[in-house]
């Protein structure tokens, strides 16, 4: 099979094809769907990252395209019932341009807020920023991948100059001897990456997982570290430590292609193993270990994912791993090197176009007057119109509807009531709100609480682009049109841009969109100038930044240089501090949260697909048998999981997977088993990124 | 009030001070005044330095001296007037202060025998880097080396020395090594752990004399025999530097008396680290050092005016090439008090392993743990924070649970229940792939297109054959 660049779309004849990509996480696993008189089906297609493979959420996506929850009309709320109630495309619109103009007349610019989400196309998330910036004219515009990238993206500018997830194509992790693992989960999270993995094992690499739960990762890891949540900071810090007093940096890498490194090697003078295997719990044998196999191998990968970046120090716990990674060399070296691993399915897309606060298109700061000039002039504004940076998501979401806050909220391809940390707290600032307006193609629990619904077109119906875990620039392509009464993102900013009387206009064509993109994005650090659709069809995709339409892309970064002012990369020296929320008499247990396999983020899709609820039926806790003997839980029995903000009930999973002093509950489940009403809203400092994976909780039976 | 702050003594205590009222960005003008000549630096790292695998610049700690912090080195203090709040330094000059930090650490103690007053040139305490640099001058071209006293520094030294490719031996006049911390049988285990580095041991034989010239030095011990050597270590205990705080007239006994916001008898002064003695113990290690300059810091720039130290357990750790070993606690000692004891006890002497593990009332008390030991990252926590221990004690030896583990996938495909999920990433149970048999899938592919078993990780495809050819093999026989 080829990338089949070709979509074969033959009208009349009752069967027709797109080769595309699954619309879940940022893997991005190729795919073709088949329709066959109104039949759709799913094929596995060969591509560089998924290599044919599919899990079931890929193998089930076109489950949810007929789907009798489908919406297929807007929905307006009744002043009178308040309760919603169909209503024609004009009276949501119209309803919504009217709610925008009393609250922007009545309480200024900034009271409208735009919320996005790392699932969007390319093309919409750019819309959507330039939506907000110029017919909005507000400086409120997040996303979600806030709370999923932002930690690793802020950590990659500050050392590297770049935030790329993976400078490198997955297939080099094939060829590192030895790759470490950091709060990642791929045979959960993305399952078909794991052929890379056991790419890597056959050519005899090392494969070292450090995460506080045996996960199924983990499970097939030469060596597997289970330190106390929150500590991951210092472990880095230990390997580096160790590398140091054992002679093992990179002397001439360090002195050629970094600064800085000074101030970090007198850092972690103080983090001697024995000292971090107390704070963490993992023996200094296994540090050594660890830091033996990264620094003596031919080549070394080190990934971090939400588990080390879903913390109030997320930033500075990256940062921690890279430093390591630089002082061994890894950076820019073949088949050796940092990267993450992003999840949403465009969270790196999502995060390059002008989605996030302080950014605009390409990457560029909207704080910095050239890349608001260049940007103002592509959209045919003048720079000076282009609001200041606002706030990020959680600050964001919390001020709503409270006396010096938003209150207005339009929501693209998000859940936050599920999603967003302390959700209780959020829900509540969502209904304080005069107009809350959800774009969504299921009645997610966000929709639920809208004033306005507005239904748009799913991932199969779509065209436009994606940027995976690779920076790779991929083609999403339309298998069919639309439902009637479903219109795209596009159209309906389009309408809303007219309504609202916006100086220029807004194209719903994504090919022409993404011409624009080009323009706003040339120059920025994520430049996309020279992708063309028709070079992405050609290919299997282009890896950015590509400027010149005939010049090369960048499949792997930092071989000469680092994109920084001085061409090197910065390391920071960076030190432990305690999780936000320390375990104590009332609350003694750290919770952390994640994902299962059968199910996605917020679960407004997955939950909805049969196959998937029978795999993954409901929420549960995970905890330690010790822990169960002691608060006498048997296997199954419903449990509450308590914390300072709210409480969980769900099942009890028994298991030895998991230290006894944690305890684990997935996030895909609102209403009681909403993970969320536990979470802590403590945000890192620098990325805004919330405590997802610490908080301290106390466990109870529930009494029947 | 604590306008002027001054530190006395630039070590490890003292520099983590300097920083950590740096790190709260007060208003406080801070003075470092260091006896040595040098930058902070780590000294649990000399030995890593004596073992030649780092150079000097690699042992400095953080440096905070021009941010707001005045450090000034190879400055000794020579006396304290507490009623001008001043201190004296051997330079000649004065230094007013609104409070005052003694952080002057410990010295080596050089033991009482003959031929040790003065110093000979071979013969060297471990403590500082200046003894480090001598040591290194001394081990130069040097063959044999003596080290004088098998407790945990001096065993170190003595593991740096040998990776320098000197042959060594360790005198210790107890009958086991580092007997505050291990049992004999411990000890005798780490003697053969040492053994098998080139570290030969004497034991149980006090020294009675040195005497050292040119060409070597000889140590004489009480059973008539006389070692010699190109250069001998002393590591025979340190003593907390406290004569300052002695002249000024408070109150000392083994170090500086101190409360639980570190302050001494004179509420202007405070002492942290080796030279101070909180509720009657000195600590002699870093942690709790650190900890200390904590609470100074908390309390002198006001975010935590009534931070409290607290001592946590200690846990001594000795971690070079070849040797692990961990101790806590009551293991040594006897019944002690409480509920009645359980031991655990693991001994594998032939490869240098041994563990035991004291529990009482669930909780461990002590724990000795040498060589390979793979919950020792666990026992250390449980022993910290006095957790309950686990139900199934043998994974605090083993480093795992029997019995609560997951079911190993059954070694043969009849074995395994109808229920067990063979593909987790597609969700198929082998009792779905048997049926998909049965309705005619005859091959991987077959059953692998019908169910989409071995469609996402791939890592189930060899259990995917595997149910083939028992499938295959057992159709003929099936009746059911």
């Amino acid at each position: 099979m080829t990338d089949g660049a070709r979509v074969a779309t033959r009208p009349g004849v009752g069967s027709r094809e797109a080769a595309t990509h699954c619309p879940y996480c940022a893997l991005q696993c190729g795919m073709t769907l088949r329709e066959t008189d109104g039949r759709i089906e799913v094929l596995p297609r060969q591509f560089p990252t998924n290599r044919g493979g599919l899990c079931q959420k890929g193998w089930t996506a076109a489950d949810l395209l007929d789907h009798p929850e489908r919406l297929t009309t807007p929905l307006v709320r009744d002043p009178a019932t308040g309760e919603q109630r169909p209503a024609s495309w004009d009276e949501a619109l119209d309803r919504i341009a009217a709610g925008i103009r009393t609250v922007q007349t009545g309480h200024g610019r900034d009271a409208v807020a735009v919320f996005g989400g790392g699932g969007l196309t390319n093309e919409k998330a750019y819309a959507l920023g330039k939506f907000a910036r110029v017919a909005l004219r507000t400086r409120h515009i997040d996303y979600n991948g806030r709370w999923c990238m932002s930690s690793a993206a802020a950590a990659g500018i500050r050392a590297f100059g770049v935030d790329r997830g993976l400078p490198f194509p997955l297939a080099d992790l094939g060829r590192a001897e030895t790759l470490l693992l950091v709060g990642a989960n791929p045979a959960e999270t993305m399952p078909p990456l794991l052929r890379h993995l056991a790419d890597q094992r056959q050519r005899g690499g090392r494969l070292i997982v450090i995460d506080p739960r045996v996960t199924a990762t983990a499970r097939q890891a030469d060596l597997h570290l289970q330190p106390l949540p929150g500590t991951d900071l210092a472990v880095a810090n230990a390997l580096l430590h160790i590398a140091l007093t054992e002679g093992w940096l990179d002397r001439d890498y360090v002195a050629a292609r970094t600064t800085g490194f000074d101030a970090v090697r007198c850092t972690v003078a103080g983090y001697w193993p024995a000292e971090v295997e107390r704070l963490s719990g993992v023996p200094v044998a296994d540090l050594e270990a660890t830091a033996r196999a990264l620094a003596t191998a031919g080549s070394a990968i080190i990934l971090t994912a939400r588990g080390a970046e879903q913390h109030a120090k997320g930033v500075d716990t990256v940062t921690a791993f890279v430093n390591l990674a630089l002082a061994l060399g890894l950076p820019g070296r073949p088949g050796s090197g940092y990267g993450c691993l992003t999840g949403q399915g465009n969270g790196q897309g999502g995060r390059e176009h002008g989605q996030k606060a302080d950014q605009l298109p390409g990457y560029r700061r909207i704080d910095d007057p050239a890349a608001r000039e260049h940007v103002a002039r592509v959209w045919g504004v003048p720079a000076d119109d282009l609001p200041e940076p606002g706030v990020p998501a959680y600050r964001l979401l919390d001020s709503l509807g409270t006396p010096d806050g938003p209150r207005a909220l339009l929501v693209f391809g998000s859940n936050p009531v599920v999603s967003a940390p302390r959700a209780a707290r959020i829900e509540s600032r969502l209904r304080d709100l005069d107009l809350l307006v959800v774009a969504d193609f299921l009645r997610s629990e966000t929709a639920a609480l809208a004033d306005v619904v507005l239904p748009v077109a799913q991932w199969a119906e779509e065209d436009g682009t994606m940027t995976n875990l690779e920076g790779r620039v991929l083609r999403r392509r339309a298998l069919r049109e639309p439902p009637p009464g479903v219109r795209t993102d596009l159209a309906v900013l389009a309408d809303l841009a007219t309504r609202l009387g916006a100086p220029v206009g807004f194209p719903t064509d994504p090919r022409a969109v993404f011409t624009e993109l080009r323009r706003a994005s040339a120059g920025g650090p994520a430049d996309y100038a020279g992708v063309t659709w028709a070079r992405i069809d050609a290919d299997t995709g282009v890896f950015w930044p590509c400027p010149d339409p005939d010049g090369p892309d960048t499949p792997r970064l930092f071989a000469d240089r680092f994109p920084t002012p001085s061409g090197r990369a910065r390391f920071h020296p960076v030190t432990h501090r305690p999780a936000a929320e320390e375990v104590c008499a009332d609350y003694p247990l750290h919770l952390t949260t994640g994902r299962v396999l059968a199910q996605y983020q917020s679960g407004t899709q997955t939950r909805r697909v049969a196959a998937l609820r029978r795999a993954a039926p409901g929420a549960f806790v995970e905890l330690h048998p010790d822990l169960a003997a002691r608060l006498g839980v048997t296997d199954g029995e419903e449990v509450r999981v308590v914390s300072r903000r709210g409480e969980l009930r769900a099942p009890a999973r028994v298991s030895p997977t998991i230290r006894p002093d944690t305890v684990f509950a997935p996030f895909h489940w609102p209403g009681a088993a909403r993970a969320n009403s536990v979470t802590n809203d403590a945000v890192d400092p620098i990325s805004g990124m919330p405590e997802f994976k610490i908080c301290a909780v106390r466990v109870e039976r529930v009494q029947s | 009030m604590n306008d002027r702050v001054i530190i006395v003594g630039y070590g490890m205590a003292g520099s983590r001070l300097a920083a950590e009222l740096h790190a709260r960005g007060g208003y406080q003008k801070v003075t470092v005044l260091g006896a040595e000549p040098h930058r902070a630096y780590n000294r649990i790292m000399l030995s890593t330095l004596l073992a030649g695998k780092i150079a000097e610049p690699d042992v400095e700690l953080a440096e905070v001296a021009g941010q707001g912090v005045d450090v000034r080195t190879g400055v000794a203090v020579t006396a304290i007037d507490r009623a001008a709040r001043e201190v004296r330094t051997d330079d000649g000059d004065q230094h007013g202060y609104d409070h005052l930090v003694l952080a002057t650490g410990s010295r080596a103690v050089v033991p009482p025998l003959p031929g040790l007053d003065p110093l000979p040139e071979r013969v060297v305490p471990f403590r500082t880097l200046d003894d480090c640099r001598r040591i290194l001058a001394a081990a130069r071209g040097a063959r044999r080396a003596l080290v004088l006293g098998g407790g945990l520094l001096g065993l170190e030294a003595a593991r740096g020395l040998v990776a320098r490719g000197l042959d060594v031996t360790v005198v210790h006049p107890m009958g086991h090594l580092m007997e505050r911390q291990l049992d004999p049988t411990a000890g005798a285990v780490l003697a053969g752990t040492l053994a098998g580095l080139g570290v030969r041991t004497v034991l149980a034989v006090p020294a009675t004399g040195v005497a050292a010239d040119a060409d070597g030095v000889r140590l004489g011990l009480a059973d008539g025999r006389s070692l010699s050597a190109d250069l001998l270590v002393l590591s025979c205990g340190v003593r907390p530097d406290t004569d300052l705080a002695a002249a000024a007239g408070l109150t000392v006994e083994r170090g500086v008396v101190v409360d639980d916001r570190m302050r001494s008898s004179d509420r202007r002064i405070s002492a942290i680290g080796d030279c101070a003695q909180h509720d009657g113990a000195l600590t002699g290690l870093v942690t709790p050092a650190w900890a200390q300059a904590r609470v100074v810091a908390q309390v002198l720039a006001g975010d935590d005016p009534l931070a409290r130290y607290r001592p946590r357990p200690v846990v001594t750790r000795l971690k070079a090439a070849g040797i692990d070993l961990a101790a806590m606690g009551d293991a040594t000692d006897g019944p002690g008090i409480g509920g009645p004891v359980e031991e655990l006890t693991f001994a594998d002497p032939a490869r240098g392993t041994y563990a035991r593990l004291r529990i009482r009332d669930e909780r461990l008390t002590g724990a000795i743990l040498l060589g390979d030991n793979p919950a020792v990252g666990t026992v250390v926590q449980l022993f910290d924070r006095g957790a309950q221990v686990p139900a199934d004690r043998r994974s605090l030896l083993l480093g795992r649970a029997f019995g609560t583990v997951p079911a190993a996938p059954a070694a043969s495909p009849a074995l395994m229940p109808d229920a067990a999920t063979v593909c987790q990433c597609n969700d198929v149970s082998k009792g779905a792939l048997v049926a998909c048999w049965r309705s005619g899938a005859r091959t991987v592919d077959a059953l692998s297109g019908a169910t989409r078993a071995g469609t996402g990780c791939g890592g189930c495809r060899d259990a995917l054959a595997g149910i083939a050819d028992w499938l295959g093999g057992a159709e003929p026989v099936a009746t059911r």
